[in-house]
């Protein structure tokens, strides 16, 4: 599974994982027609898109493989890094204070989080 | 005299998920989740290997789903079963990562508290102990 997605969407989460942090800082609530909220939403349902991708490929490549694999924990991890990001915009959007980007920021840390556990899983038993 | 116990009771749901308590239980919700996939795996695939250790896992899972539940609705009620859910959550950490440390051999596969929460960052450590104090914090009247 170690490839150029899932360096990138690490990468990506890691960014907007920034983000988040430095509207917790600056004391900027999510608003919806604010534009430093569009910007970390919009790069979120981008990173959202992205894991889709992973998980749909992923699921071609565990039933493509030949080689001993956990399945049902890897499908696992494909499926629960989908739920994530929906579940803290929703939970974030609901906050009208500087929380509401620091329930994003938990949100985008465990993504490079489950995207680790991912890989790991997928070299171990080769 | 306007405010009725009502009120003051939507004020001490609100205080428990408002602000830092957001965050509080998104870590929860995520702890809850991650708890409750991997005590099903365990149990679904390998139940006869570790027993304990899995059903410890479900335990775990449970704990986690009480607590997020409860600290998000955050009404008198639900705060006490948060506090008391959060304590066992505390107990549980430390006992089972007493336990795995000394007896390694009765936790042959890991659980969310194995090792005080080793693999996952030591959060399970920390997470009861930022619970409890956020709910003596939020917490009003009773003094």
């Amino acid at each position: 599974m170690i490839d150029a997605l899932s360096t990138t969407l690490t990468y990506v989460a890691l960014g907007a994982a920034l983000w988040a942090l430095v509207l917790l800082i600056a004391d900027k609530p999510l608003q919806p027609l604010r534009r430093s909220s569009l910007a970390v939403l919009g790069l979120l349902a981008l990173l959202e898109l992205g894991l889709l991708v992973q998980t749909v490929l992923g699921f071609v490549r565990m039933f493509g493989t030949d080689r001993e694999l956990d399945k049902l924990t890897f499908g696992g991890y494909l499926v629960g890094s989908l739920v994530v990001l929906p579940l803290a915009v929703f939970w974030a959007l609901a906050e009208r204070s500087r929380w509401g980007p620091g329930v994003l920021l938990v949100g985008c840390l465990a993504i490079p989080v489950l995207i680790l556990r991912l890989n790991q899983i997928w070299s171990t038993n080769v | 005299m306007s405010d009725t116990a009502d009120d003051i009771a939507d004020d001490t749901a609100t205080r428990t998920r408002s602000g830092p308590g957001r965050i509080l239980i998104a870590v929860y919700a995520i702890f809850a989740l991650a708890a409750t996939a991997r005590s099903a795996v365990q149990i679904a695939t390998r139940f006869d290997e570790a027993p304990l250790a899995y059903l410890l896992s479900a335990f775990a899972a449970v704990v986690y789903i009480i607590a997020t539940v409860c600290l998000a609705r955050g009404n008198r009620t639900s705060r006490r079963v948060a506090t008391v859910s959060i304590v066992v959550e505390l107990i549980g950490v430390l006992t089972i990562g007493t336990l795995s440390l000394v007896d390694s051999q009765a936790f042959p596969d890991a659980t969310v508290w194995s090792g005080f929460g080793q693999g996952y960052g030591y959060v399970p450590l920390v997470l009861p102990v930022l619970g409890l104090l956020w709910l003596r914090k939020t917490q009003v009247g009773d003094r």
